[in-house]
């Protein structure tokens, strides 16, 4: 039956994505660690940091694109979750450090012992162990998800409304996380790591499988998703997106759609600021800055918002656009995001995933003599 | 004629102080000359008695010698006063203040004083300034006896106040009597009177007297009736605290509603999110920084003025900009918020850095004209003019604003479409037009806020980022669509903010009331004055 | 709370919207198996009453009862459709996004829990009922088409058999036949009449030749109280009700 479950929403453009996304972590990894150095196919480490992070990007958007595009909550704060997912990995990573630090403490990192801590804060307790903070990946944003869920969809706090509080929310915890007194690392954050499971942070080999669980995490997440969206709750989800108060008075309890959702795709989020903070081996609170739950926003809606597909192409497209800017013309980059997000919603509200759409309908408008114009069905919702 | 009745009272308290303590004081010169000799107890004795001898001449000479400026002459053992000048220190005769010419230190042998004798010599110095022509010295001296109480001054204290006929100094005049009383010998009566003075003035200093006090008392009721006096004064203290955090709260809930206001416009009356609102507040605060700049190079006369020349300006960058952007981009996105939301961010960025590469990412220097820096008191409480200004200003606009949309035709036009856009529509409203000014009119609303706001934040591309959330939260908090909802939103936020920070820090404050407005607009999504009806949904 | 016979009773309902009151201590009666047409001038309070009984409007003051057992004044939308009451918009309101099939397999009263939905898969009995429904509603070849895609009038058959799925004892219709033709709501007041004989059916119209076409009782909105009740004939003869609907 699990199977079932999870095979039926998977159309054959989706497996054959799925696979892609598959074959990549493994024959980059492959590649970089089978061939010599000299051979033309090698791929250098540093690529394969660079896709590791855009795969980890790429489960963000998914996660997003799953409360937006399906279920039309637009929220402003996932990164919020990134961020926690990616400090519950960064804590993990500070135990193993053990007495490596500057300042040799074999129980306290080093940044407690700078700020004078005597001993560990209560809730560090347990990150020694791997599987204790993999758990708390999942937890953590999934119990701030249900609580914040919890009020704001009981209370029917939706669109705008909802879009800011999700951002106060993330606002709210940079703030808290800047603070030296919270026991994470204040403005610095945590960095420095040493090892993984027993392995050093920085060798190839360790990139190579971090890059390699990266897309094996998203391709997880696809098909989760996708079983999701291909059920009958898929079906009941997107009609809440549509005309939720419809469905009230057809006797669905709207809440628990929503909540279900939300934490679903705040531990989605979790995972992957989990594996992003390994592969670029520092995790601050500047992650939780506003602007970068947005950025995760514009990525779905360049691929296109309510496919599973267009968020992970989104992601890519325009990550790899910003690491290539940053470097060539740092100064035009910040136009060319702020142009991105006011071309795509006008333009192309379906992204580049309704690009095909967009000309078919277009072309048979044209056909029909302009009898019916194109924006009624071009209409998507908001 | 007032002048010379106040100085003819000056001299008729200096003739009877002098003759009170003739007396007992030999002539100036011995007194000055006692100063210079024999030890550091002998010296306290001696500036005792040149303080008791009430001569207006021995302040400067004490004064003086607590600055380490009294001298004798090697050659002559004449008392000067050395003021240094170059190499050389030009020389004064102490007692008659003539000239001495000029001598180097090696030819001088200066009077020697400690840390102690310090304390000493500046109260004495405050008990012989009580004679002092001028109302402000007079105060000054009557303040610093109150903070160090010398039972010497108590005569001079009496024939002071005696003569005075300024109510405030003689008000001074009293508490720091009642000081000195405090300090002395007196009768346990006195004592508890005198605590019922310093009680009255209620502020911190007295809080230590009475403190002080109640340590030295050795009669119980003495020290009873200082331990109650100090607890008045603190809980005096405390409501005067509590008076100064609401009007910092006052000053910071006028610079959200300044933020807000226009937000207010645009979210609350037509729906539209703007999330490149703050940018219009940056733009405001740019164009005031453009505007003294020229004033700076060309018509430096006109500086005092350039934040009311940059007030109309900064309306017309700001609501221009925010025509183009409704024309240009969110008028096709009506009915689509979320999307609106994600372009004007765009917008946003694109504003920033264009901000940024004009005028350098760094702060820019805003200055203040002269009628908005200083301060004043008003009881306990600190009112600086500038926060003053950014208050009232807040309050005009405000004022302005409601003006504007209950009398006239624009207001009337934007009340119509917001309600009812096809009705308004058939009976001939153009409501494109009213949808471009009305989002102008918010846009151009928060560039005055920017000239507000370059007064007391850093004008830095970021400004408007720090605003946007918070401007978003007193809105919603208010009430969407409702203006004087607005008002009260930012004012209960400005205070509340202010209340919080002293127990839990301005940060940690500031995450408090996040996690307030977010629980608040679960329970009332509509805000605190919110709109009921079917129009709503 | 009152324990009546009545499908649907209403006794006192007060709501205020800023003063003004939208209903003004309103009393009504439907019997099971009733068909009953409610009228009344604009303003008259007629949505805000449907509002109220699907629990969209909470009244300040009054009682509203279901099945003689139920206060629907303490409960929200989604448990008085549970209870088995439907409701039709004036606007068809259909997922544009979904199949003519998922639409009225989204209708289809049963699993409404999210958890089970994740699992559950469409049974046999279901699937005869939505092919059922579909040649009811005469749409069979037109399922697997996206509702966005359909016309007005093929929207409005949908809707209908969006209420047939959900088969509720009380099915209110908000003004069905606005800015129909005239065989179109010669049609519609038919399917009506075949609804009535399994269902209870409150409608709310301005359209009196619907109405008379309909025959059932009447009951007279005006300001937020009844007027008047009983025969199209009867109400039309009240002088109170021609001077509403007349003007002075």
């Amino acid at each position: 039956m699990i199977t079932r479950f999870l095979w039926q929403g998977m159309g054959p453009g989706l497996r054959l994505f799925t696979l892609l996304v598959l074959a990549v972590g493994i024959l980059l990894p492959l590649a970089n660690q089978l061939l010599p150095p000299t051979s033309p196919f090698h791929v250098p480490a540093w690529v394969l940091q660079l896709i590791g992070k855009y795969l980890c990007y790429a489960l963000l958007a998914l996660a997003v694109d799953l409360v937006w595009g399906f279920c039309g909550i637009l929220s402003l704060g996932h990164g919020a979750f990134f961020a926690l997912g990616g400090y519950c990995m960064g804590m993990y990573l500070m135990r193993q450090i053990g007495s490596r630090g500057v300042y040799g403490n074999p129980l306290l990192p080093d940044f407690m012992v700078f700020l004078n801590y005597k001993q560990l804060p209560w809730f560090w307790h347990g990150f020694d162990q791997f599987w204790f903070a993999a758990i708390m990946i999942l937890l953590v944003p999934s119990v701030l998800a249900f609580a914040l869920g919890w009020f704001a969809f009981r209370s029917r706090v939706t669109g705008v409304y909802l879009s800011i509080i999700t951002q106060a929310m993330t606002f709210a915890l940079m703030l808290a996380f800047f603070r030296n007194d919270m026991g994470l690392g204040g403005n610095n954050g945590m960095t420095d790591f040493k090892e993984i499971l027993g392995f050093p942070v920085q060798a190839d080999g360790t990139r190579a499988a971090l890059c390699f669980a990266s897309a094996v995490a998203l391709a997880l997440g696809l098909v989760i998703s996708a079983a999701i969206v291909g059920s009958r709750f898929g079906k009941a989800l997107t009609a809440v997106r549509d005309a939720e108060s419809r469905m009230r008075f057809l006797g669905y309890r709207v809440e628990g759609f929503k909540l279900f959702v939300f934490v679903l795709s705040a531990a989605m989020s979790g995972v992957a600021g989990a594996l992003y903070v390994p592969q670029v081996g520092i995790i601050n609170p500047s992650e939780f800055a506003p602007g970068n739950s947005i950025e995760a926003v514009l990525w779905v809606a360049v691929g296109g918002r309510g496919t599973l597909i267009g968020p992970v192409i989104g992601a890519f497209l325009v990550n790899f656009g910003k690491t290539w800017l940053t470097g060539a013309l740092p100064e035009f980059w910040l136009f060319a995001l702020g142009a991105l997000f006011i071309v795509v919603t006008l333009l192309l509200p379906k992204g580049i995933m309704g690009l095909w759409g967009q000309i078919r309908d277009r072309s048979q408008a044209r056909k029909a003599q302009g009898s019916k114009s194109g924006a009624e069905k071009a209409r998507v919702p908001a | 004629m007032f002048l010379f009745r106040s100085l003819a009272v000056l001299f008729s308290a200096l003739a009877s102080l002098t003759i009170a303590v003739a007396a007992l004081a030999a002539d100036l010169q011995s007194l000055v000359t006692n100063l210079t000799a024999g030890s550091f107890g002998d010296r306290e004795t001696a500036i005792g008695a040149l303080a008791s001898s009430g001569d207006a001449r021995a302040a400067p000479i004490l004064e003086a010698l607590g600055a380490g400026q009294l001298y004798v002459r090697t050659s002559d053992k004449l008392v000067v006063i050395g003021k240094p000048s170059g190499n050389q220190l030009t020389l004064t005769e102490a007692v008659s203040g003539a000239a001495a010419g000029a001598a180097t230190e090696s030819e001088l042998e200066r009077v020697r004083v400690n840390n102690r004798l310090r304390g000493i010599i500046e109260a004495a110095v405050g008990s012989l300034t009580l004679m002092s022509p001028d109302a402000r010295v007079r105060r000054g001296a009557a303040d610093s006896l109150f903070k160090r109480p010398e039972p010497a001054a108590l005569g001079p204290l009496d024939a002071a106040i005696a003569g005075e006929k300024d109510a405030r100094v003689k008000q001074a005049f009293t508490e720091a009597r009642a000081a000195v009383v405090l300090a002395s010998d007196a009768t346990a009566q006195q004592k508890i009177d005198a605590i019922g003075i310093v009680r009255d003035r209620g502020d911190r200093e007295a809080l230590s007297v009475l403190q002080g006090a109640a340590n030295n008392a050795k009669e119980p009721e003495v020290k009873a009736a200082a331990l109650a006096a100090a607890e008045t004064v603190r809980q005096t203290l405390a409501a005067w605290e509590a008076a100064q955090n609401v009007w910092y709260g006052i000053s910071l809930g006028s610079v959200l509603l300044l933020a807000a206001i226009g937000l207010a416009i645009t979210f609350g009356t037509m729906g539209v999110i703007n999330m490149a609102h703050g940018e219009m507040v940056m733009l405001g605060a740019y164009t005031t920084f453009v505007v003294q700049e020229i004033i700076r190079t060309s018509a430096p006369h006109l500086f005092d003025a350039s934040l009311l020349i940059a007030l109309p300006l900064a309306f017309l960058v700001a609501g221009g900009v925010g025509i183009l952007i409704e024309r240009g981009i969110i008028r096709f996105l009506y009915g689509r918020p979320l999307d609106t939301l994600l372009a004007t961010w765009g917008l946003s960025l694109v504003l920033q850095q264009a901000v940024r590469s004009i005028f350098g990412s760094s702060n820019r220097e805003v200055g203040a004209p002269s009628w908005m820096s200083g301060a004043f008191q008003v009881g306990q409480i600190n009112v600086t003019y500038g926060r003053l200004w950014i208050v009232i200003f807040a309050l005009i606009v405000f004022a302005s604003l409601i003006l504007l949309l209950r009398k006239t035709s624009l207001g009337l036009y934007m009340r119509a479409v917001t309600q009812n856009r096809p009705m308004a529509s058939a009976v001939g409203i153009r409501t494109p037009r009213v949808d471009a000014l009305t989002f102008g009119l918010g846009s151009g609303i928060a560039g005055l806020a920017g000239v507000a706001l370059s007064q007391i934040d850093n004008v830095s591309p970021n400004l408007g980022q720090g605003y946007i959330i918070d401007s978003f939260m007193v809105v919603v908090f208010g009430g969407v669509g409702n203006l004087f909802g607005t008002l009260i939103g930012a004012l209960t936020l400005g205070v509340v903010n202010k209340f919080l920070e002293p127990y839990a820090g301005a940060v940690l404050g500031k995450i408090l009331v996040l996690v307030f407005i977010i629980l608040f607009i679960q329970r009332r999504p509509r805000g605190l004055f919110a709109l009921k009806g079917r129009s709503v949904e | 709370m009152r324990s009546t016979s009545a499908l649907l009773y209403l006794s006192g309902v007060t709501v205020s919207f800023d003063g003004f009151k939208a209903l003004n201590n309103l009393s009504l009666l439907v019997e099971p198996g009733e068909m009953r047409a409610i009228i009344g001038p604009n303003g008259a309070g007629k949505t805000t009453m449907m509002d109220v009984i699907t629990g969209k409007t909470r009244p300040d003051e009054g009682e509203v009862v279901f099945d003689g057992k139920s206060d629907l004044t303490k409960l929200d939308e989604a448990d008085i459709a549970t209870l088995g009451i439907g409701r039709k918009f004036q606007k068809p309101t259909v997922f544009e996004t979904h199949t003519v099939r998922d639409n009225l397999l989204l209708a289809l009263s049963g699993i409404r829990s999210w958890y089970k939905l994740l699992l559950a898969a469409p049974t046999k009995a279901e699937k005869d009922r939505l092919d059922e429904i579909l040649t009811i509603i005469r749409m069979t070849d037109q399922q697997h088409m996206l509702a966005a895609r359909l016309s007005h009038g093929q929207k409005q058959w949908l809707e209908i058999g969006m209420l047939l799925a959900q088969d509720p004892k009380l099915l209110l219709v908000d003004e069905p036949v606005a800015g129909m033709t005239d065989v179109e709501t010669e049609t519609t007041a038919q399917v009506l009449r075949e609804i009535n004989r399994s269902h209870s059916v409150v409608v709310v119209e301005h359209d009196m030749s619907f109405v008379r076409a309909l025959g059932v009782k009447v009951t007279v909105l005006h300001e937020g109280s009844m007027l008047a009740e009983g025969t199209l004939d009867q109400v039309s003869a009240d002088p109170r009700v021609v001077e509403v609907y007349l003007g002075r």
